[in-house]
C-alpha cells in the first residue's frame, strides 16, 4: 500500500475542506446579514472587530454558553442526534466536487476533489436527500406540534423538488455522457452547461433553493406560521449546528451549482494555459456569485403559500423538466 | 399558463433589479454614538430649568416655583414645592422660588405642555434624548440636574430644513409630494 497517495494525501485534502467548509458555513451567516443589510440600506453587523467579520465568533461563543435545554417529553437519543445528522450530510456532500485540476503540490500529484468517483453525480442526490433526515428527525423528536409541521412540510418538500432536479440533472447527463463530476466539469471546457441547458439550470435553481429550505422556499421554518419550525424547540449549540448545517448547505450547494452549470474550476476554451491554481480561484468566485444570488434571491421575493409552493413544483416544474429532458433526448440523438 | 409563467418570470427579474438598485445606495443609518444624529429645531429631549443670561436678574432663576407646569402637566410627573425669598439669598426675581423641582422622566411622555404653561419661560424642553439609565432613581431629575445644560451629539437642523432639506429623512417638500401623486 502506498502510504502517502492513498492515505495521507486524502486525508489531508479531507481535512482541509471540512475545515474550510466550517469557516466558509460560519461566514456565510456573517455575509448574508451584511448582503442582506445592504439591499434593506442598512450596514448589518459592524460592531465586532473591522467591518464585524468577528460576528461568527462572537455568536459560536454565546452559542456555546447558552443553556441546555431539552424538552421533557422529547426523544432525547434523537433530538441530541439529529442536528448532527443534518450538519454530517451537509459535510460529506461535497467529497465529490472538485475544486480544482489536478496538480503537482510538493513533489505529489494531488487531484483537486476528495473522490473523484465515476457515479458522483448519483452520490450528489443521494446524500443531498440524507439531510432531510436530520430536518425531520429533530422535527419528530421535539414532540412539539410547530416542529412537526415544520418536519411534515420539509419532508413533502424535499421529496417533491428532487424530481425536476433529478430530471433537470439527466438532461445534462445526457449531454455530457457521464456521470463523473470530474468529466462533467472537462466536457464544460468550451460552453458551461448554463448557456447548452438554460432551462435545466433554471429548474435546477429553484430546486435546490427548495431542498435547502432557503427563502423563498423556507416553509419548513416560516416563522409566522410554525414559531421556527423544526428548529422551535432547539437552543444553545444545537441550535447552532443546525443554522451552520444551513449555511455550510449553502456554500456546498452553490459549489454544486458552480460544478455542474458554471463550468467549475475550467477556464474558457481560449484561456487555457493558466496555472492550475487559479482554476481553483476561478471556482471560488463562482461559488461566491451563486451564494449572492442566494442571498439576492432572499432579500427580493417573498415567500410562497404553501399549496401554490407545491402546485408549482407539481404542475409546472416536473412537467417542464420532462419537456426539457425530451427535447435534449432528441436534439443529442440527432446531433 | 405560458403567459402567466413568461410575465411572472419577467416581474421576479424586476424585482430582483430593483433590489439591485437599493444594493448599491449608501445605507441610510446614522452610526449614532460615533456620528451625529440630524434633529428638527422643534425637537422635544429633556426639560432644562433655564436662568436670566442677561438685564438686571442675570444669574437668578427664571423659574417662580408658581406650580403652573404642574398643573398642566397630563402625566403629573412634575413636583414643585416652592419656597419664600429672602433678603440677601435671592434665587429668582419676585416672592417665590422652586425649592424642590422635580420631574419624573419615566412618566413624562415630551408633550411639551410645561413649556406652554410656564409665564416666565423656565421650562423649556432641549434635544437631549439619550437618556436610558440603570436605576429607576435616577431618572428623576432633580433642580440641580434640570439646571445642566446637556450637549446631546446631534446636529440641529434650522427651520428651513423641514419644508426643503431632502437629505432631512422624513421630511417631503411639497412639490416632491405633488409629483408623487400626480399620476392617481
Amino acid at each position: 500500500m502506498d502510504w502517502v497517495a492513498d492515505f495521507w494525501i486524502p486525508l489531508i485534502k479531507a481535512v482541509v475542506v471540512v475545515l474550510a467548509l466550517l469557516v466558509g458555513g460560519a461566514y456565510m451567516t456573517w455575509g448574508e446579514r451584511k448582503i442582506c443589510a445592504r439591499f434593506q440600506v442598512r450596514y448589518g453587523p459592524n460592531r465586532a472587530g473591522p467591518f464585524g467579520i468577528l460576528q461568527p465568533l462572537a455568536d459560536a461563543v454565546k452559542a456555546i454558553f447558552k443553556e441546555e435545554i431539552i424538552p421533557l417529553q422529547a426523544d432525547k437519543v434523537i433530538y441530541v442526534m439529529a442536528p448532527g445528522i443534518s450538519f454530517a450530510a451537509v459535510l460529506i456532500t461535497f467529497a465529490v466536487i472538485p475544486f480544482g485540476p489536478d496538480v503537482k503540490l510538493f513533489g505529489e500529484q494531488v487531484g483537486l476533489g476528495i473522490g473523484a468517483i465515476d457515479v458522483g453525480l448519483l452520490y450528489l442526490l443521494a446524500i443531498a436527500a440524507l439531510g432531510g433526515y436530520g430536518i425531520v428527525l429533530g422535527g419528530w423528536s421535539s414532540n412539539s406540534k410547530y416542529s412537526l409541521l415544520g418536519a411534515l412540510r420539509a419532508a413533502a418538500q424535499m421529496i417533491s423538488y428532487e424530481l425536476p432536479m433529478g430530471l433537470a440533472l439527466i438532461s445534462l447527463v445526457l449531454i455530457a455522457g457521464s456521470l463523473n463530476l470530474h468529466q462533467i466539469v472537462e466536457f464544460q471546457g468550451n460552453w458551461p452547461f448554463v448557456v447548452m441547458q438554460p432551462v435545466g439550470f433554471l429548474l435546477f435553481l429553484i430546486a435546490i433553493l427548495a431542498e435547502s429550505n432557503r427563502s423563498p422556499f423556507d416553509l419548513p421554518e416560516t416563522e409566522n406560521e410554525l414559531v421556527s419550525g423544526f428548529m422551535t424547540e432547539y437552543g444553545g449549540i444545537k441550535f447552532a449546528l443546525y443554522f451552520i448545517a444551513e449555511y455550510t448547505a449553502m456554500v456546498v450547494n452553490s459549489a454544486i451549482v458552480a460544478t455542474l452549470f458554471l463550468g467549475g474550476w475550467k477556464w474558457p476554451a481560449f484561456i487555457s494555459d493558466l496555472h492550475p491554481l487559479l482554476g481553483v480561484g476561478l471556482f471560488l468566485a463562482k461559488v461566491l456569485f451563486v451564494l449572492f444570488l442566494y442571498v439576492w434571491i432572499r432579500a427580493s421575493l417573498p415567500r410562497v403559500r404553501y399549496d401554490k409552493f407545491m402546485r408549482f413544483c407539481w404542475k409546472f416544474m416536473v412537467p417542464l423538466a420532462l419537456v426539457n429532458l425530451a427535447v435534449t433526448a432528441v436534439v443529442v440523438t440527432v446531433v | 399558463m405560458l403567459r402567466d409563467s413568461v410575465v411572472g418570470f419577467w416581474q421576479i427579474l424586476r424585482a430582483m433589479g430593483l433590489t439591485l438598485k437599493y444594493f448599491f445606495t449608501k445605507p441610510v443609518t446614522v452610526q449614532y454614538p460615533e456620528e451625529p444624529v440630524k434633529l428638527y429645531p422643534r425637537f422635544r429631549g429633556r426639560h432644562q430649568l433655564l436662568r436670566y443670561e442677561q438685564g438686571p436678574y442675570e444669574g437668578l432663576e427664571r423659574c417662580i416655583g408658581c406650580a403652573l407646569c404642574a398643573a398642566y402637566c397630563p402625566t403629573q410627573c412634575i413636583y414643585v414645592q416652592a419656597g419664600e425669598n429672602k433678603e440677601g439669598v435671592q434665587r429668582s426675581p419676585g416672592e417665590r422660588y422652586a425649592e424642590i423641582y422635580e420631574i419624573n422622566l419615566l412618566r413624562c411622555m415630551f408633550c411639551g405642555y410645561c413649556e406652554e404653561a410656564c409665564p416666565t419661560g423656565a421650562i423649556v424642553m432641549r434635544r437631549e434624548f439619550a437618556l436610558a439609565d440603570y436605576n429607576r432613581e435616577i431618572l428623576i431629575y432633580t433642580q440641580d440636574r434640570l439646571l445642566q445644560p446637556a450637549k446631546p451629539h446631534i446636529i440641529l437642523l434650522d427651520d428651513q430644513a423641514m419644508t426643503s432639506d431632502k437629505s432631512a429623512r422624513g421630511a417631503r417638500t411639497k412639490m416632491e409630494h405633488a409629483k408623487a401623486t400626480k399620476g392617481k
